[in-house]
């Protein structure tokens, strides 16, 4: 590195700003002590010939007041994870606002029509409505008759229940109701420890909810389904319909999904998920837990594939080719990729010239963040900074990184689980040599190169930007658009900015695969078209002056 | 079907909510804290209630909802959050630099005990607190009553800790407006102003939910009572607090503590209600009524008498939050509608229990009220006999679709229209506007549904 032309690329990176400038505009207003924390989580990223990055600071807590993205660990375990399986009563346990918030809020897309039972409890939102009495008493005689109305209510085949933060203070112990109500219903009802509280955001709560699914239903039934090709697909949450597109093009090249976690699924799709072939990572962050756990188990080995963007869809789809290595498989492949790719790029060319060289920041999750920059670049769109609400270290600098991660407190009270090779069922699908050699052919297992390797260097990365930082990024930079959630929406675009959700996609979607990249471009490109970013001075503020003029003549 | 697994058959619950009619404490908090010139709402609890208040807030207003957090880990929920309340009043006066910090608690902080006043006066002994900046509370706790609740204390907070009085009384009104929205505060005011009466208006998140688009972010906008108005409060001739559950507790305060005297009325929604506050508007400022506001009220019982026919023995199903249930009631009866089911889940009371069965005394059909009561119980309800019109927030669409029924969103949270932060629901022009929407909705259904034959062209 270091090259005259390196050096150039980086200044248009930062937009020809000093990144020590920058650095500092956003640390200068904060007391000493933040400003040396929150300098930790800002890098400048930098990728060495070996391929590493710098280290960020990142999984670490919140300030207190400084106004961050993030929500909580319930969050995450419920509302993420969790939220999207149809036929699982989910019963919050606490008072009724965390069960209120996260009912409906979320865009997962679900058919139920696709399970012989056309179960569907996502419409519904059920808690234990808490009151003072639970508080000073104790709530699980209310959880217990709460679970068994349910029962009586609804016949569900499962029932989950989700601790907010008071449950674990007063000590309600959950898992012992869940365990004397499965007993009693003789159906399947687990608990999950995920107050509010817990771990510094919505991140505990996936783990927490990957040992849960691991732990009371994954491998619960060995039906083995028919088809070939059989695949997992993990950290796919089908917000507005991308699961469904990518079904779609898993079943034209002849793919076998066996369960998908969890957009669009049923808790029968988790119990069976261990007979597949194959796990696809698509969410790292959110899932990695239950694939590293299904592979220690089970014998399956996980591959990180990428749906976001048309590029990355044909790159994801090779892998998997690879690999199954059939040629009949292959063949469809290429097939389904040269039917699909050219109305893409047609697409792509239709808007490149009102997107090309527009500035983007991504400030989001804790994989959209990094899978979208595909998409803009696929528009000729550039990133100039990005960072991740929640995510962990290893999904910004790869997991090679993973024996670094110092483990603080907040982190170590997260259970993680002993799993062993399951006695009779521990099938490893593929041996070391062919592992090697398919590696060899860039086929990497168990591999994730983060976020940072994939951006162009001088690039800023900012983990949990805070509504100051997200200002003065707004200020120095005037990017063309901003991708965050909804509670940064409106504040963007306040500054007369476009700001485009990709927690929820502005109630658009799909964007997965080809016909969501499809959608995506024509979104971004009426976003960063539109004439109404230019009508915000009327024509007496934008000339004041001749007015008072005229006024006197 | 959506909600395809709700039954007519009704058994009894005494555990399980199943699709709320309420909301928790913190958000009525924050949503009131927000209507104070330059305030940063603050939630002393798990980040993720700040988190879920915000979103909820902005998913309603499509505006921004600044609020901060103490952001609680596993460690400040055992040792108590005082360190992180410390941390964050200085770290918020330092970089966001508001007036005034509106603490509200959660069940996290209330159920570990945290003494908000002590943390605060440690704050101030300790110079985190700027001179001539504010730092305020209201216990919120989430296992106690309702957004509305929160909502109620974060007021009633606004008068324990700034209202004083100098000792005279001015010719000032107080107008405490209830859980209403930004355009309904506006509305109250103009009212008011138009009889040339002088209100402070509390809270009053107008210009805050519902400001412009100038391509400048403020972070404060203009809009929001201020600390000095709020100070004048104590010294104001009277207050007229409207909604007994948002607003009652904070007029009987201002009264207990500035001896301002109070006056509780329903929200003004619809005729009588309306004519009950401008009434009192009239004799506690010794004004008459201007002809411009007779002219109101008339043009709201012109169109009644003019649209009266598709309005009456029609059957109307309510769910919402109390004050609003009550005046919304007492506005359908008076146009000859008939609010047969009506369920909020604010535990609101067996005094308004019976207020609300008083109103609906008159009609004929079986009447079923359920206070605290779940959206699942009503549509049980709906499902047993419908009704013709359904009127509620943006959740009770997946009941209006599952059983095809015509249906007005009104209430909160409305996350899927546009209109309630601009035009108002209250006074004269409020209720022309519900009766408005009303009407728009049965008479699309009942063109939608006619034969070609009975289509017609005037109506």
């Amino acid at each position: 590195m270091g090259t005259a032309a390196d050096s150039k690329k980086e200044m248009l990176a930062l937009d020809g700003k000093d990144p020590g400038t920058v650095r500092r505009k956003l640390l200068e207003k904060y007391p000493p002590k933040i400003a040396r924390k929150r300098d930790k989580q800002i890098v400048v990223n930098r990728i060495e010939p070996d391929g590493t990055v710098p280290e960020i600071q990142s999984n670490v807590r919140t300030v207190p007041g400084l106004i961050s993205q993030r929500g909580c660990c319930y969050a995450g375990c419920k509302g993420v994870v969790l939220g999207p399986t149809r036929d699982i009563i989910n019963i919050t346990h606490g008072p009724v606002g965390c069960g209120f918030y996260s009912w409906l809020t979320r865009r997962n897309q679900t058919d139920p029509e696709a399970s012989p039972d056309g179960h569907n409890f996502m419409p519904y939102c059920f808690t234990t409505d808490m009151q003072e009495e639970q508080i000073i008493f104790g709530g699980e005689k209310k959880l217990r008759q709460a679970i068994q109305e349910a029962f009586d209510n609804f016949a569900p085949k499962a029932i989950a229940v989700f601790s907010t933060c008071p449950v674990g203070l007063i000590g309600d112990d959950v898992h012992a109701v869940c365990r004397d109500m499965k007993e009693k219903l003789g159906i399947n009802v687990f608990g999950f420890s995920c107050e509010g509280y817990k771990g510094v955001s919505q991140s505990a709560g996936h783990h927490i909810a990957n040992n849960g699914i691991f732990t009371h239903v994954i491998g619960t039934d060995d039906t083995v389904r028919a088809g070939e090709f059989k695949i997992n697909l993990l950290g796919e949450y089908n917000i507005g319909g991308d699961a469904f597109e990518i079904e779609r093009i898993f079943d034209a090249c002849g793919l076998t999904l066996v369960s998908t976690f969890s957009g669009n699924s049923s808790i029968d799709q988790f119990a069976n998920a261990h007979t597949a072939d194959l796990n696809l990572i698509m969410c790292h962050r959110s899932i990695n837990y239950v694939a590293e756990m299904m592979e220690k188990k089970f014998g399956l080995p996980w591959i990180k594939i990428n749906f976001i963007g048309a590029q990355a869809t044909a790159k994801s789809l090779r892998k998997i080719a690879q690999y199954f290595d059939d040629p009949k498989l292959t063949e469809r492949v290429e097939a389904v990729i040269a039917a699909e790719l050219p109305t893409v790029e047609m697409a792509a060319a239709q808007v490149r010239p009102r997107t090309e060289g527009k500035k983007v920041m991504l400030f989001v999750g804790g994989s959209r963040a990094h899978h979208y920059q595909e998409l803009f670049s696929e528009m000729g769109m550039r990133t100039l900074s990005a960072g991740y609400e929640f995510a962990h270290r290893d999904d910004y600098e790869g997991r090679r990184v993973l024996p670094d991660i110092k483990v603080d407190a907040d982190s170590r009270n997260i259970q993680e689980l002993e799993v062993l090779p399951d006695a009779d069922r521990y099938r490893p699908r593929i041996d070391e040599c062919r592992a090697g050699e398919l590696a060899a052919q860039g086929l990497q297992f168990s591999e994730y190169d983060g976020m940072m390797t994939e951006m162009v260097q001088g690039s800023l990365i900012i983990d949990d930007i805070s509504h100051h930082e997200t200002e003065r990024m707004i200020a120095m930079f005037k990017p063309d658009l901003f991708c965050a959630g909804i509670k940064e929406k409106y504040v963007i675009q306040k500054h007369g900015i476009p700001l485009k959700q990709l927690h929820s996609y502005d109630y658009g979607g799909p964007y997965a695969g080809f016909k969501g990249a499809i959608n995506f471009y024509e979104d971004i490109d009426r976003m960063v078209s539109s004439r109404i970013w230019g009508y915000l001075k009327a024509p007496w503020q934008k000339n004041p002056e001749l007015t008072a003029k005229y006024a006197f003549e | 079907m959506l909600l395809r697994h709700t039954h007519p058959e009704i058994k009894p619950r005494s555990a399980l909510t199943v699709n709320p009619a309420k909301t928790c404490q913190p958000i009525g908090a924050m949503y009131a804290a927000l209507g104070i010139h330059g305030c940063l709402p603050h939630s002393h609890g798990s980040q993720g209630c700040y988190a879920y208040h915000r979103s909820a807030l902005t998913r309603h207003y499509k505006e921004p909802v600044m609020a901060a957090t103490s952001a609680f880990t596993e460690g400040a929920s055992v040792f108590g959050g005082q360190a992180n309340l410390l941390q964050a009043i200085d770290n918020i006066f330092t970089v966001y630099e508001p007036e005034v910090i509106a603490v509200h608690t959660t069940c996290l902080s209330e159920t570990i005990g945290d003494d908000i006043p002590q943390i605060v006066s440690k704050a101030r002994a300790d110079g985190r607190i700027p001179e001539g900046k504010y730092v305020f509370h209201a216990n919120t706790p989430s296992y106690v009553g309702s957004h509305v609740t929160g909502f109620a204390n974060m007021t009633k907070a606004m008068v324990d800790y700034f209202a004083e009085s100098n000792g005279r009384k001015n010719t000032t009104i107080n107008v405490i407006p209830g859980y209403v929205e930004p355009a309904d505060m506006t509305e109250v005011r103009r009212l008011a102003s138009e009889m040339g009466i002088a209100t402070i208006v509390f809270p009053d998140t107008a210009n805050v939910l519902n400001s412009a688009m100038t391509g400048k972010y403020k972070m404060f906008p203009e809009g929001g009572v201020t600390i000095a108005q709020l100070k004048q409060s104590g010294s104001s001739r009277g207050t007229i607090a409207l909604g007994t559950l948002a607003s009652g507790s904070a007029g009987l305060a201002m009264d207990a503590k500035c001896k301002v005297p109070c006056q509780t009325l329903n929200l003004p929604i619809g005729l009588h209600d309306t004519d009950l506050f401008v009434d009192a508007l009239h004799h506690m400022a010794g004004v008459n009524v201007p002809e411009s506001i007779d002219l109101e009220r008339g043009q709201l019982i012109d169109a009644i008498t003019d649209w009266h026919q598709y309005l009456y023995g029609k059957r109307v199903g309510l769910v919402g939050d109390p004050d609003q249930l009550l005046s919304l009631s007492r506005f359908l009866t008076a146009l000859d509608m008939r609010p047969v089911y009506i369920a909020t889940g604010t535990p609101a009371g067996k005094k308004y229990e019976q207020s609300l069965r008083d109103t609906l005394a008159g009609i004929p059909d079986d009447v079923q009220v359920k206070v605290p009561g779940d959206m699942f119980l009503f549509h049980q309800w709906i499902k047993n006999e419908p009704v013709d019109l359904l009127i509620g927030n943006t959740y009770v669409k997946y009941i209006a679709r599952d059983e095809d029924i015509p249906y007005v969103r009104f209430g909160f949270p409305i996350l899927d229209r546009m209109g309630h932060s601009y035009f108002p629901s209250v006074g004269y022009r409020g209720a022309l506007r519900l009766l408005e929407k009303i009407l728009d909705a049965l008479l699309d259904r009942k063109e939608r549904d006619c034969s070609d034959i009975a289509f017609e062209l005037v109506l």
